[in-house]
């Protein structure tokens, strides 16, 4: 029987099996793209925690990627703690910066949120250029970065990283998924609907916001380590404003679902190389596209559906008993 | 006496100049349906929001089972278990009617982020007797059939009646009403007026401000009667409908 769950399940299916075989009828420049749309897609997925779900005006979120990369570069250049360590531990720095630079400022709304979390990247971008305790390496960055390792397999060549980066973006939907059907996912769309009614029903909405913020900064930081493993070098370049805003439009643009916001990472860090025979017309089209689809679809390609409930047979029984005597 | 449940003790609150609330002092027994009545802009949803942590009191104190209220957020306050409803309906309107209740129900449940992230089988459980508890809640309030609803596509009636499941589904032991009858038709009145004693066979005690007196009479055991945010008048309905006072401040004086 086909049902709404397992056309889902299906189409997440094909979606695996298609990222699985891509890379074979692709050419070497092609997985390198693919390889940081990976990372787009991992990053616009954790951004949607707080922009789609929560529903917080966050364009900040390159500072959350750059403090994962960094701790990562830093601590693997200097102590030379392997890569894989490294993942959960740039992840955890990320979040406790996340919690205090979210905690002073999780009471402000909208756009007054949005500006303060501009500076915030722009900050931590200064900082970066400024070498800042003497830790990253200025403007030049920081290079020597090790390949990760795993069961004795060097992880250099890019379908290697193709393959380790949409691992994490698979495992990152399903739980991610599983989240938002949850006592939190549910706390966090109350709060994106009307945070005073949230407040009001006995959610508290500055630990839940705060909350959004640091497992988003968690999950950047942990595609940070990925990152700078995949790069060996890191620069201050590779964390701008700008780079923040392609993350806010993918969410944005995909619409706060998990699929749409695939979509939007799709659209927002592949289309571009596919127009780079345009060369700098290309973002001049890519803007264009953007502006397009907002006046045509400014809810974005796929908002969320409602979450799914399955009552107890007993109650469905009642229901139906219900329903009957209505019609 | 028994001690009250809830008792607010000389609470002033002004805005600029306005005193909104002026000196208010007043008990709620444990298990009784009291109604605030009063001529518009009297300062009884003011009341109402100091009650439940949307406002801080300038000075006095309100207290609940024996605990100060002052300064606790309104989150806290849901917990301790005083649940409302608002005069402008104030819905999760784009999400489906069983999780505007299941977001009540939030507080009395442990989930935390890990547990959901990795589907334990603790809050797989936990998340099921949340459900069947929503589905009671709406079966009492008699919305049923519509949980699968968007609640913004319910009429009135029905939204007022949700954000009422919605507030029991927290397990108050106080449930403040903001106007429930607002926008409601005769019929549906009537449903409500069962509603409330229904809640109030359940142990709730229920606070409510309501124009429409039919239904305050109905219901309520104890009325205090506001004006310009000073109580005039505290009683019996009976005897508070015959106050002078209340008599001047709802149709004027006659000179």
């Amino acid at each position: 029987m086909i049902t709404k769950k397992n056309a889902y399940l299906f189409i997440f299916g094909v979606f695996i099996l298609f990222m699985g075989i891509l890379p074979i009828v692709l050419n070497n420049y092609w997985i390198a793209v693919f390889v940081s749309v990976g990372l787009g897609t991992l990053l616009s997925l954790s951004l949607n925690i707080i922009l789609g779900q929560a529903g917080i005006f966050h364009m900040g979120h390159a500072a959350f990627y750059a403090i994962g990369a960094y701790t990562t570069a830093i601590l693997n250049t200097r102590y030379g703690i392997p890569i894989f360590y490294l993942i959960p531990i740039s992840g955890i720095i990320s979040a406790i910066f996340a919690y205090f630079v979210a905690r002073p400022i999780i009471h402000l709304r909208g756009d007054y949120l949005l500006m303060v979390t501009i500076g915030i990247v722009e900050i931590v971008r200064i900082a970066l250029v400024n070498d800042i305790g003497g830790l990253t390496g200025g403007a030049n960055g920081l290079f020597g970065i090790s390949r990760p390792e795993l069961f004795g397999i060097k992880i250099k060549k890019d379908m290697q990283f193709y393959y380790l980066i949409w691992f994490f973006v698979i495992a990152t939907i399903i739980l991610f998924h599983w989240l938002n059907n949850s006592r939190f996912g549910r706390a966090l769309s109350c709060i994106k609907q009307d945070d005073i009614a949230a407040e009001g029903c006995g959610i508290n909405v500055a630990h839940y916001k705060t909350a959004a913020f640091m497992l988003g900064a968690f999950w950047a930081g942990m595609a940070g380590t990925l990152f700078a493993a995949k790069m060996t070098i890191i620069s201050p370049g590779s964390f701008t404003f700008w780079d923040s805003v392609l993350l806010f439009a993918a969410v944005i643009l995909g619409g706060g679902s998990q699929a749409g916001v695939i979509l939007g990472a799709f659209l927002v860090f592949g289309l571009p190389e596919i127009f780079r025979g345009f060369a700098e017309a290309r973002m001049l089209i890519f803007g264009l596209a953007l502006m397009i689809m907002m006046v045509i679809r400014p809810q974005g390609i796929l908002p969320p559906r409602p979450k799914k409930y399955s009552l107890s047979p007993l109650w469905q029984e009642k229901v139906q008993k219900l329903l009957a005597k209505d019609a | 006496m028994e001690n009250p449940l809830l008792s607010l003790e000389n609470v002033t609150k002004t805005f600029g100049g306005l005193k909104a609330v002026n000196n208010m002092s007043f008990d709620v027994a444990n298990g009784s349906v009291i109604g605030i009545i009063g001529p518009n802009g009297a300062g009884k949803t003011t009341v109402f929001n100091l009650i439940t942590g949307n406002y801080i009191p300038d000075s006095g104190d309100i207290r609940f089972q024996g605990q100060s209220l002052v300064k606790l957020k309104p989150h806290e306050i849901v917990e301790k278990g005083i649940a409302r409803t608002f005069q402008s309906i104030r819905l999760f309107s784009d999400l489906p009617v069983i999780e505007n209740v299941l977001a009540g129900r939030h507080c009395r449940m442990q989930s935390g982020l890990f547990s959901s992230l990795f589907r334990m089988p603790k809050q797989q459980k936990e998340e099921k007797i949340a459900l069947d508890r929503a589905m009671e809640e709406l079966e009492f309030v008699g919305l049923t059939q519509m949980w699968k609803e968007r609640a913004g596509s319910l009429s009135y009636g029905n939204q007022r009646l949700l954000e009422m499941a919605r507030a029991l589904a927290s397990d108050p032991k106080l449930i403040i009403l903001d106007e429930p009858a607002g926008s409601m038709n005769q019929p549906e009145t009537a449903v409500l007026i069962e509603l409330i004693h229904a809640i109030q066979k359940r142990g709730i005690t229920v606070m409510l401000i309501e124009h429409d007196m039919g239904l305050v009479m109905k219901v309520c055991e104890k009325l205090v009667v506001i004006e310009y945010g000073t109580k005039i008048a505290e009683g019996l309905p009976e005897d508070v409908r015959n106050n002078p006072r209340v008599i001047e401040a709802y149709l004027g004086r006659d000179d």
